[in-house]
């Protein structure tokens, strides 16, 4: 099947899930606010964290570059964070955020669905 | 000059295994999905190697190489970011992207804020970033084959790859190249890997090429550990440190002017006493080198999250949380892969020095092809086969990122330009026939540019599409997604002021740069000076950043003011004109941000539909 654009949002493809389980709910204000500030709150949590030594490394070779300069294992402490301990730092923090991000869109489906069904009429 | 068959052969294989998966795969691309999006039914682990592979460029595989061997520990940053901009995506742009559903940023830019005009806005800068970024692919192509044929001119390289990959994206679309960029991953993660783990087995590993810097050795060791430098290299403790070459060159070049400023007015002195500029340098050196190193994080980990070409491929994802799980994998193959071009940089200053001697097509930049021929005196031609697999490797960088970079002009062109807003009435066969035109006439812009980048770094080029891009689509991302009070006026003035003055400034620095290094070629060569040089010569702004060293940091990184003011100016006109937010801004917001399972997009293309 050819899939065209179609409308001007420009929407290709017709999704096949169950309907919207409490509309009411779900097209509140309260519920779009939750929603946006529980995933920005995590999404900003990782972003300090990454923030905070990405940051924080040039001020350290700033003002303490003797310490950064310590030979260890022939890297010089600087290299070494930067040029291979670096990676896997950002990997864990990856991993921590979509394990979160992942769990919290769960249970908003959850929260969506148990709202429903403790109110059969709205639907 | 003598041509090595191996390297001749391993360049070969890819190359025709490149054009041979294009060519089978366009046999099995039919539909105009399948060109645009690859049908959205790419799995993770083929659409994590595939985005690896595009991504890594020439400027990862030769440049970041090239680029520590030159300056050091500094360059190190632009590995690293480049990598972890992936984590930028991942928390603030993947997955909302995602689910909202289009094809293309301006399809994106047009469905956020209902508005066709600004889709034309946005399109442009997909073929602005585009082009930044295919000068220094074109650069490593030109590199490449001159290694590989001594006596072929640096233009004749640049036309031949650029003809190729062109016919390859005209005929197999966006489904060939997903397959053909997930294989070329592996071939680079291979080709470099590889080379690094033998050179260090004979010589030493990471840590040992690092150690010898700095020591002061007799000759002896000199003579065993590494070879001597020439004068043109960095000393050791500055390549060893941060705030080396790179970082300082600013400073390093004002302090003659700015050291004495009086008396170097007054015409008395040309040149400030050493004592003088020691003591400038000693105060301002370090700070400016600061600052340097802070704009280029920000235009590295913000550019990452506003790269057209890799953003496109987020909408070959199944749903968000494919998305997620892509860019976890895109973060580990990269990050793998990134940890070996500085070991090249560490072990081509201990080993190649002469290197540093060269410019252009001789110099740093082709570290990566040519370092493992060192190995032929000792081991004969297994320095040859390992120089065969990077060059490989090289074929595959610049051919994986140009074809994306071409998909993505083509795709802005065709799908866009052509589809959109020239003749919304095209059928889909007119746009698949157009999508073949475009990618033939970006192509040729493409090779045109290319050829008139011979002397600059690699990866610097890159760094600054990413510098462009962080100005203009990262805050248009990131804002679109998460505030609602956007509107379109704010987001076109933050997006086009953003990043039109980021490349403004980056040419004005780059200009000088490209006048300089002219002269020092023409220097090199003994050859006098043409009229045409020495005329624009004259308006180079040599001494005008000499005069202004923060001026020129601030021009050649500009993402340190650059992103701040476009997200500045969005919300400020976006206040201005609050009454302008979309009608359904609530729906648009809850599509961006609500599970999947909710079904709410099913829902909002049926509230359009029958509004429309």
């Amino acid at each position: 099947m050819a899939l065209e654009p179609c409308g001007k949002v420009g929407f290709h493809r017709r999704v096949t899930k169950p309907e919207p389980s409490d509309p009411n709910w779900i097209h509140s204000e309260t519920f779009l606010r939750t929603l946006q500030q529980r995933q920005l709150r995590l999404s900003l949590g990782c972003a300090m964290a990454f923030l905070l030594v990405v940051l924080g490394l040039p001020l350290a070779n700033y003002f303490a570059p003797e310490f950064m300069a310590a030979r260890v294992g022939g890297f010089t402490l600087s290299w070494l964070i930067l040029g291979v301990l670096f990676f896997p730092f950002v990997w864990c923090i990856a991993w921590i955020f979509i394990r979160r991000s992942i769990a919290l869109e769960k249970a908003e489906v959850a929260d969506v669905n148990s709202r429903a069904a403790s109110k059969p009429s709205s639907n | 000059m003598h041509i090595d068959p191996w390297i001749l052969a391993f360049s070969f294989i890819t190359v025709a295994g490149t054009i041979g998966m294009g060519f089978w795969s366009a046999r099995r691309s039919r539909s105009a999905a399948d060109f645009f999006v690859a049908g959205r039914s790419v799995s993770v682990g083929w659409n994590a190697s595939a985005i690896s592979g595009e991504y890594l460029s020439a400027a990862s595989f030769m440049g970041v190489a090239g680029m520590v061997m030159s300056s050091g520990y500094d360059a190190l940053w632009y590995p690293v970011c480049y990598a972890c901009g992936y984590l930028f995506l991942l928390l603030f742009i993947a997955g909302p992207l995602r689910r909202f559903g289009a094809y293309t940023i301006p399809d994106f830019a047009e469905g956020r804020y209902d508005s066709p005009g600004f889709r034309k806005i946005a399109v442009v800068f997909v073929l602005f970033i585009g082009f930044f970024y295919t000068m220094p692919q074109m650069k490593g192509a030109g590199t490449t084959l001159h290694y590989i044929f001594p006596g072929l001119p640096y233009w004749a390289g640049v036309v031949l790859v650029g003809a190729v990959i062109t016919l390859n994206v005209a005929l197999g679309g966006m489904k060939g190249i997903t397959l053909v960029q997930a294989f070329q991953y592996w071939a680079k993660m291979f080709a470099i890997s590889l080379p690094v783990f033998v050179l260090m087995s004979v010589y030493g590993g990471y840590g040992k090429q690092l150690e010898v810097q700095g020591q002061s050795p007799p000759a002896a060791i000199v003579e065993t550990n590494r070879l001597a430098l020439p004068a043109k290299a960095p000393a050791d403790n500055a390549w060893l440190n941060p705030f080396g070459p790179l970082t300082t060159k600013a400073a390093k070049a004002a302090a003659p002017r700015l050291a004495q400023p009086s008396s170097v007015i007054a015409g008395t002195n040309t040149v400030a006493d050493p004592a003088a500029q020691k003591a400038w340098l000693g105060e301002h050196e370090r700070g400016y080198a600061l600052l340097y190193t802070y704009s280029l994080i920000i235009a590295l980990i913000c550019g990452t999250a506003g790269l057209p070409h890799i953003l496109v491929r987020f909408y070959t994802n199944p749903d968000g949380v494919a998305a997620k799980r892509t860019t976890m994998w895109v973060m580990i193959l990269i990050g793998i892969f990134y940890v070996f071009p500085p070991v090249f940089g560490a072990l081509g200053r201990n080993w190649m020095p002469a290197l540093y001697s060269g410019i252009g097509v001789n110099g740093t930049d082709g570290l990566v092809l040519k370092l493992p021929t060192v190995l032929r005196e000792k081991y004969g031609t297994l320095g040859s086969i390992l120089s065969g697999i990077t060059c490989a490797g090289a074929f595959a960088a610049f051919m994986s990122t140009f074809s994306g970079l071409l998909v993505s002009m083509t795709g802005a062109l065709a799908h866009d330009v052509y589809g959109r807003i020239l003749r919304p009435s095209s059928t889909p066969a007119d746009r698949m026939r157009m999508f073949k035109y475009s990618a033939v006439l970006i192509g040729l812009v493409s090779v045109l540019l290319g050829t008139m980048v011979e002397n600059f770094e690699i990866n610097f080029m890159v760094g600054q599409a990413f510098a462009i891009a962080a100005a203009s689509y990262f805050p248009l991302l990131f804002m679109s997604v998460w505030w609602r009070g956007m509107t379109v006026k704010g987001a076109a003035t933050g997006m086009l002021i953003g990043g039109l003055s980021a490349m403004g400034a980056i040419s004005l620095t780059s200009w000088t740069t490209f006048i300089s290094t002219q002269a020092a070629k023409f220097k090199l060569l003994e050859k006098a000076e043409p009229a045409w040089f020495v005329a624009i010569k004259a308006y180079s702004l040599t001494d005008f950043w000499a005069e202004h060293p923060l001026l020129r940091i601030l021009g050649e990184q500009p993402a340190i003011w650059a992103v701040p003011l476009a997200i500045g100016l969005m919300v400020l006109v976006s206040k201005l004109t609050r009454t302008a937010v979309p009608a359904d801004i609530r729906m648009k917001m809850l599509v961006l941000h609500a599970p999947e399972q909710l079904g709410l997009k099913q829902e909002y293309i049926r509230d359009h539909e029958a509004g429309h």
